[in-house]
Order: structure tokens, then C-alpha cells, then sequence
């Protein structure tokens, strides 16, 4: 269970990746975040977010046109 | 305290001169500078010409087809583009301008309204080109709060130190 979920579905380029780095400041150190998007260019991006920010992408799976991601706070 | 210095990890540094002012080349500014923002980038965004109205308090955007022949917009299934004779009519650039807000709106894409708020709220450095200000008669009061003035020098003390300057 992720400390918080952050609902992205619906929205598009750059809207998923603002919401989250906001997001991920109420998220502790070492706690996790979810993200849910339904934006396919979200894959590659949270993927490159993390790994310049240095946060770690411990999850990235997709589910029926839903793409969830599991972010832990290391940045 | 920037974003750069509160992330650590990513101490890097970014300029956009932003020259254009039209609805569709808001866009590519502020995606840019608030997603480098978000990546821990400490962004200036440099507002000269037309870039200007995208700083004032109310936004009062617009799209033309004139000129544009690669704007085509999907309509009955396809792609169209409109003749120049058409664009050049009054209303018609009215119409593409809320035919585009439309789409922005039904496709989940942030509006530059929202995007510019979080340029703000991540601490972007914003500067505003005073000769272009005093050129076009723009007042600092008609810009939204936190915007500062400068010139070509102001720019350059910044591009010189920064890894990426961009013009668009």
C-alpha cells in the first residue's frame, strides 16, 4: 500500500508529472507514492523523471489503458 | 530557495527566450520550463516581442490558420486544413481559436493559464524585456505578480551559467 495514490487518469503531457512532483512533497522520505495516468507518453516520462530527480521507480505496470506507477521518495 | 538547490540532485540550469505569443506557441515554453522545474532544473524564462502577452494578468489568447499551413485540425473523420482566402475571414481565427481551446479542454491538456501558474508556483525566474515593455506600452502593473524586468544583459548573466538556453 502506497502512502499516497495521486489520480493522473485523463490527464495529458506535462499535467502527470507537475501533479506528481507536487504530490511527492507530502510524501515522507523513503515513503511511496501511486500514480495513476491513462497518458501512454507517461511511461517514458515518469521513467525519465525518476531517474533525474533520483527517485526510485519501483513500479511501472499498465491494466487495461491504466498505467500505474510506484514512485519512492529518494530524491 | 529554487527548486534546483532544494532537490540537490540535479543542480542544473536552464534558459527559455520565449518570443511568441500566439495560443499554440504558449505551449512549448511552458511545458518545457515547468517540467525541467519539476525535474529539479532552475529555469529563467526570458519574455521579449510577443512573448510579452502571455505575462499579462489576463490572458486573451489566439490561434490563426493564416499563414499556417500545417494546421489541420480533424473534422468528420479527417484532417483539414484551411486556404488562406478562408483564414482571412472576419471570424474565422475567433472560430480556430475555440475550435483549439475545445480540444485542449476534451484531451486533458492543461491550459497556459494552469501551466503558468505552475511556472510561478516552482519558482521559475521570470523576467519581462523593458524594451519591449516600453516599446509596446506595457505597464509592470498590467503583468502577473512576481514578474521582474531586464534586458539582454540580465539574459546573458544567465545563459552564460546555464546548461540549456532554448529560443522559441
Amino acid at each position: 500500500m502506497a502512502d499516497k495514490t495521486l489520480d493522473a487518469k485523463g490527464l495529458n503531457c506535462p499535467l502527470p508529472i507537475l501533479r506528481a512532483k507536487k504530490t511527492l512533497k507530502e510524501v515522507p522520505r523513503g515513503g511511496t507514492l501511486e500514480i495513476l495516468a491513462t497518458d501512454p507518453g507517461s511511461v517514458a516520462d515518469f521513467a525519465a523523471f525518476c531517474k533525474t530527480t533520483g527517485n526510485e521507480l519501483v513500479e511501472s505496470t499498465a491494466d487495461g489503458g491504466v498505467y500505474r506507477f510506484l514512485i519512492k521518495h529518494t530524491g | 530557495m529554487s527548486e534546483a538547490e532544494n532537490n540537490g540532485v540535479n543542480a542544473k540550469s536552464m534558459t527559455i527566450i520565449v518570443t511568441k505569443g500566439t495560443l499554440d506557441w504558449a505551449y512549448p515554453p511552458f511545458i518545457l520550463g515547468t517540467t525541467a522545474a519539476a525535474m529539479g532544473v532552475d529555469v529563467t524564462m526570458f519574455f521579449t516581442f510577443y512573448g510579452l502577452s502571455l505575462l499579462k494578468k489576463k490572458l486573451d489568447l489566439a490561434v490563426s490558420p493564416l499563414g499556417n499551413p500545417a494546421m489541420k485540425m480533424p473534422m468528420m473523420g479527417m484532417h483539414m486544413g484551411m486556404p488562406n482566402l478562408v483564414g482571412m475571414l472576419p471570424g474565422v481565427e475567433a472560430g480556430a481559436t475555440a475550435m483549439m481551446k475545445d480540444m485542449i479542454k476534451k484531451k486533458g491538456v492543461a491550459s497556459i493559464e494552469e501551466l503558468r501558474e505552475a511556472a510561478v508556483e516552482s519558482d521559475i525566474n521570470i523576467i519581462a524585456c523593458q524594451m519591449t515593455m516600453d516599446l509596446f506600452e506595457f505597464k509592470k502593473e498590467d503583468m502577473i505578480e512576481g514578474v521582474k524586468l531586464g534586458g539582454a544583459a540580465t539574459y546573458m548573466e544567465q545563459a552564460l551559467k546555464s546548461h540549456i538556453n532554448l529560443y522559441i
